[in-house]
């Protein structure tokens, strides 16, 4: 059978030098975007021209690379801005990554948190969505409550959410797109009846932002944090959005150059948003390189991305759930992300990643930072294939073929090959 | 520019899945547990949720008489496991402090990327490990 390959993105692994890269023999596929994804040439240029150009430290030199370096760091949350719709660039902080922005929200919100009071995330969280709330929960003595997941269909089970989310509750913090199961999480919902008990929501929209349109203000949302590197740009930098009725109510938890106003010996006032929130020298080069990724999928067009990404895993997950002794975790493909985490039995995770590699694909072996949903989900280990922009239905097919290769190493070499 | 390419060789080829390696792997030797033993310790490598249980029985002179091995993991670690259960048979403790990761390289017969060689030396860690403790403890371990 001859599949025409419907991708709209044909020719863009030529914008992604690290693609044309041999692994031993054999051309790289790289399935492992949930974990990081690759660059495109703009944004390697626009990096590179930065500092051979432009560098120099942010809203302070009087003098021309000062203020070109300023213009385009600023022009970077402008820019980020637009791309997930909020109200202006007073809004978007920049961090160094998704766990950053999750870490000093926990932190800017701690104030908020006394005892007896509730903090709610759910079943599904990567660490860094857990830890944050788990810990600030045990230091204010708060009760940390789960929104379960529903390990038959793999979406969050909100059939109690009235007796989860409670008027206790002050912070409820959601993944938008769970990096194990690829669930997508109905933020809108859930941030409704947030919101009737006076809570504020948070988003962790790291697996969310680069594979799907993003509107802040219609998720509902109060808080929403991604990463550079996994939209194609660098690592280094990631955001916090917040909305700014907030934010300006909110105090700073790092402190120093950038972030103040007027300083005494004794006392100190804030700069305005967002750079009371940026302490010390921020990630200009970085924010540079954001904002050619974002100038890159916005060339794509965010809606065919995910028309791309939803045939592609759809694509795949009808070949993988074809295979014999295969498991796959999470909900059927349309109401996923670009993300199939499986075991192919009998091959352990680890050595299903080694054969892959040999055959120059990259996936993920592991328990993908989320160690008690493995636990739930009684797995010690699964393996991830993450799909981006750049994958093919060809890479698919040699996925598949790859994996079928080491079933039947792995079953003595005397399974015939289906 | 600093050459940050991995050796082919990390790249296993063909060789990592030898038939030995697949051999240990779904026929371990000395795979089991004894009611009682000299010393038993258990490991968990967090990383990979692999996790593996030695029992040593010990003579008088610290001599390793028998061994046996259970739990769960990659054919790396179950191959290293095995291979390694009858290496350190017949070996005193002070012998097998002194078995390295290149001992168990040359076990497995292949050299492996730092990713799995965690997965090798899962068991070596457990049978130094448990050494020591029968060392500190006496019979019973801890």
């Amino acid at each position: 059978m001859t599949h025409v390959q419907q991708n709209s993105f044909s020719s863009i692994q030529k914008e992604f030098p690290i693609l044309s890269r041999k692994i031993g023999k054999h051309s790289l596929v790289y399935l492992d975007n949930a974990a990081t994804t690759q660059k495109p040439l703009t944004v390697l240029k626009a990096m590179d021209a930065y500092y051979r150009l432009h560098n120099a430290n942010v809203h302070r030199g009087i003098y021309r690379l000062a203020e070109e370096a300023t213009l385009a760091y600023e022009l970077a949350h402008q820019k980020t801005a637009d791309f997930i719709h909020a109200q202006s660039m007073r809004e978007i902080i920049f961090t160094r990554g998704t766990t950053d922005s999750l870490n000093m929200l926990a932190r800017m919100l701690s104030s908020s948190v006394e005892k007896g009071d509730e903090i709610v995330v759910s079943q599904i969280e990567h660490h860094s969505n857990l830890i944050p709330w788990q810990q600030l929960a045990n230091a204010q003595k708060a009760a940390l409550k789960f929104i379960p997941l529903d390990k038959k269909s793999g979406m969050l089970d909100l059939s109690r959410i009235d007796k989860i989310i409670t008027s206790k509750t002050k912070i409820v913090s959601i993944p938008h797109v769970s990096n194990v199961l690829g669930t997508i999480v109905p933020i809108k919902e859930i941030a409704r009846r947030a919101h009737k008990v006076g809570a504020v929501v948070s988003v962790d929209a790291a697996q969310s932002v680069p594979h799907m349109p993003v509107n802040v203000r219609s998720l509902e949302c109060d808080f929403f944090s991604f990463s550079g590197h996994k939209m194609y740009g660098p690592t280094g930098i990631g955001v916090l959005w917040g909305k700014e009725s907030l934010l300006n109510h909110l105090e700073p938890v790092s402190f120093g150059g950038e972030m103040v106003r007027e300083v005494y010996y004794d006392r100190a006032t804030w700069n305005d948003l967002p750079w009371k929130f940026e302490a010390g020298t921020p990630p200009i080069a970085e924010g540079v390189g954001l904002s050619a990724a974002i100038d890159f999928l916005q060339k794509q067009g965010m809606e065919k991305v995910r028309a791309h990404e939803k045939e592609l895993v759809k694509y795949a997950y009808d070949k993988l759930f074809a295979l014999k002794n295969i498991s796959i975790y999470g909900p059927e493909p349309k109401f996923r992300s670009g993300v199939i985490t499986f075991n192919a039995t009998p091959v352990h995770p680890h050595d299903l990643a080694s054969l892959l590699n040999e055959k120059g694909i990259a996936i993920r072996a592991g328990h993908h930072c989320a160690m008690p949903l493995a636990t739930l989900l009684n797995i010690s280990a699964s393996a991830r294939a993450s799909f981006g922009i750049y994958n093919t239905q060809q890479e698919v097919d040699l996925l598949v073929e790859s994996i079928k290769k080491a079933q039947s190493i792995f079953s003595g070499g005397k399974r015939a090959v289906v | 520019m600093t050459k940050l390419e991995a050796p082919e060789k990390s790249f296993a080829g063909e060789g990592m899945y030898r038939e030995h390696i697949l051999d240990h792997y779904q026929h371990p030797r000395n795979f089991g547990e004894w009611k009682t033993c000299s010393v038993q310790h258990t490991e968990l490598n967090p990383v990979c949720g692999d996790q593996l249980s030695f029992q040593l029985n010990v003579d008088e002179k610290g001599k390793v008489m028998d061994v046996h091995f259970n739990g769960q993991g990659c054919a790396i670690s179950i191959a290293s496991a095995s291979l390694l259960s009858d290496e350190i048979k017949g070996k005193t403790m002070v012998q097998i402090q002194k078995l390295d990761k290149n001992g168990i390289q040359a076990l497995l017969g292949i050299t492996l990327g730092p990713a799995r060689l965690k997965c090798a030396m899962l068991s070596l860690d457990i049978v130094k490990n448990a050494c020591l403790i029968y060392q500190k403890y006496g019979k019973g371990g801890k």
